[in-house]
């Protein structure tokens, strides 16, 4: 058979690829343009018929105070969230590849909330926070105040995610080689200089990575938020990707829904896109 | 010379030891929660509002009732069975299409393959919040096909595709040489063969990644299974601790019992795998 011919690609293309092509355009493809279409209609989740509304839904999410100030929330949490995350997982990865005793115990052992979906960890934090809390210190941190409860989720997220970025942050430190320090020493660094000038500017691509993952994790956080506060107290922990579950599946205005997410998701895009782009900017090869 | 050696090394052992002692105050403070649950769990329900960091209950003692009562109303052994039939399943077909995917992929500068590629890790950053009301929209209101568990399994696999092909395609990029497919042909074999005997069982280690990173995430996936099974029978291990909360939320020592249940598989398998799911996500970051 002639290689070059269509009918031979085609048939190799498909044999390899065919199934993967045809669920990839079926659940991500297909679902995200004729998601744009449906920000156009006012679907109410239970009709055939979608009329046509054409930019309404962007005018009510506009409009829309509580997305807004949920999405303001999204922001402060992230930021803060994103920082805490990378200074304990870097802090966590420095002291685990120094040679210290047992490092192997620690980056496993701190890895372990990671294994656990986030419904049951917002479970079982819900019961120190409200329990343990509450027989420590006389108050649970739940169901106080709104502030009180973004704490909380911060000290979950921290607590979450920091193992997994620890392990980007060793495979860092670990392509780094032991010689490039050595010199440094030679040369009259001390131990502490040679991380700080030497290795932490050759892991440039660990923190771009961290900074994306987390980032991205912390703004479309949903299963602790639902599991931990379900927006208590009343709707002041409601984060940016659960209104937008609740204006689609629970108020039914599928339509504003989907227009909302869109936009999440273009903030979204924009903050992990800039981050990638001015980390990427100044690398230092290797 | 000498002495400044040896100070050096003292040092060293002490900042050894300081970072020893930081790093089990973190670890304790890391599995306190666990511990916390794990404590409570064997207790009755007024020990635990009076007294939840005793190590036992003050005044009915120990006990193991908490169990076999969460598992019962939590249908247990059904949910388990779907997580596990699920996990296996999607993992296995996800391995099975994406290195076939970025085989022809690497291999081939057709326009069909570059834009597969592009469109792959382009979808990369497209969060699920944005999918899922069209998916809802389609698959449960013009297909009809929600509450099936292949639907999922299905979707599981569409979804995790994109990063899982982007992973292969470095592997078989960087560490399959040519020659040696070129040496298969020449022996006979055909693209499908070669690829099946040659290719595959080199790419063992990067199989052994994307399965892990996969199986953990479809195993712990809440929001995407919660949206196909709406049917009792058919809930995976989180949709049934989310409802299982809901209806006894008051009652904690089931609650401590259901949470338990839901961590333990998880935790018995890393208990087994810990090296190898350490290796493969720090791994899996290298590539990424």
């Amino acid at each position: 058979m002639n290689k070059n011919s269509m009918s031979y690609k085609t048939s190799q293309f498909l044999m390899f690829a065919g199934v993967s092509t045809v669920l990839f355009c079926g659940v991500v493809i297909i679902p995200f343009v004729y998601g744009l279409y449906l920000t156009f209609t006012s679907w109410d989740g239970v009709s055939r018929s979608k009329p046509f509304v054409g930019f309404a839904n962007y005018a009510a999410a506009f409009a829309d105070h509580d997305y807004w100030v949920a999405l303001g929330r999204t922001l402060i949490y992230s930021a803060i969230a994103v920082i805490l995350i990378n200074i304990v997982a870097f802090l966590l990865a420095y002291m685990v590849t120094s040679g210290v005793k047992g490092q192997n115990f620690f980056r496993a052992g701190f890895f372990i909330p990671n294994l656990i979906g986030g419904i049951v960890l917002g479970y079982v934090w819900q019961f120190v926070f409200k329990r343990a809390f509450a027989a420590l210190f006389g108050v649970s941190l739940l169901g106080t105040t709104g502030p009180n409860a973004m704490i909380a989720l911060i000290i979950v997220s921290v607590w979450q995610y920091a193992g997994y970025m620890m392990l980007i942050y060793v495979a860092g430190f670990m392509s780094v080689s032991k010689s490039l320090m050595e010199a440094a020493q030679i040369d009259g660094c001390t131990t502490s200089q040679a991380t700080w000038y030497v290795t932490v500017p050759l892991m440039r691509s660990s923190f771009v990575q961290c900074l994306f993952l987390s980032i991205t994790r912390c703004f479309m956080v949903y299963d602790v938020n639902l599991s931990l506060t379900n927006g208590e107290p009343a709707g002041k922990s409601i984060m940016a990707a659960m209104h937008v579950y609740n204006q689609a599946f629970t108020y039914r205005n599928y339509g504003t829904g989907q227009a909302e997410a869109l936009i999440l998701f273009i903030v979204c895009a924009i903050v992990g896109v800039t981050q990638v782009y001015i980390g990427k900017k100044g690398e230092v090869a290797a | 010379m000498i002495q400044d050696s040896e100070k050096a090394l003292r040092r060293k052992r002490i900042i050894h030891t300081i970072m020893f002692i930081i790093l089990i105050v973190v670890f304790f403070c890391f599995i306190f929660p666990f511990i916390l649950v794990v404590i409570n769990v064997f207790k009755e329900k007024s020990d635990i509002i009076r007294e939840p960091l005793s190590l036992i209950g003050a005044k009915k003692g120990f006990t193991l009732a908490n169990f076999p009562e969460a598992m019962v109303k939590m249908n247990f052994w059904t949910v388990f069975g779907n997580s596990l039939i699920i996990t296996v399943s999607a993992t296995i077909l996800t391995l099975l299409f994406s290195s076939m995917t970025a085989f022809v992929i690497v291999r081939n500068n057709w326009k069909a393959c570059v834009l597969l590629f592009s469109a792959m890790i382009a979808s990369m950053v497209i969060p699920f919040q944005v999918l899922m009301v069209p998916i809802v929209s389609l698959y449960g209101g013009i297909f009809n096909v929600m509450n099936h568990r292949i639907t999922l399994i299905l979707m599981h696999v569409g979804f995790s595709l994109s990063m899982a092909t982007f992973m292969y395609h470095g592997a078989i990029h960087t560490n399959i040489p040519l020659e040696l497919e070129e040496a298969a042909l020449i022996d006979g074999c055909t693209r499908w063969q070669t690829f099946w005997k040659v290719v595959f069982p080199l790419l063992a280690p990067t199989t052994a990644t994307v399965a892990i990173i996969d199986a953990m995430a479809f195993w712990n996936d809440y929001l995407l299974p919660s949206l196909v099974l709406r049917e009792k029978n058919l809930y995976t291990i989180p949709i049934a601790t989310q409802a299982f909360y809901g209806t006894y939320s008051s009652d904690l020592g089931l609650i401590m019992a259901a949470l338990i249940l839901a961590m333990l598989p998880i935790l018995i398998l890393y208990l087994f795998l810990q090296r190898y799911i350490v290796e493969g996500v720090t791994s899996g970051a290298v590539k990424g």
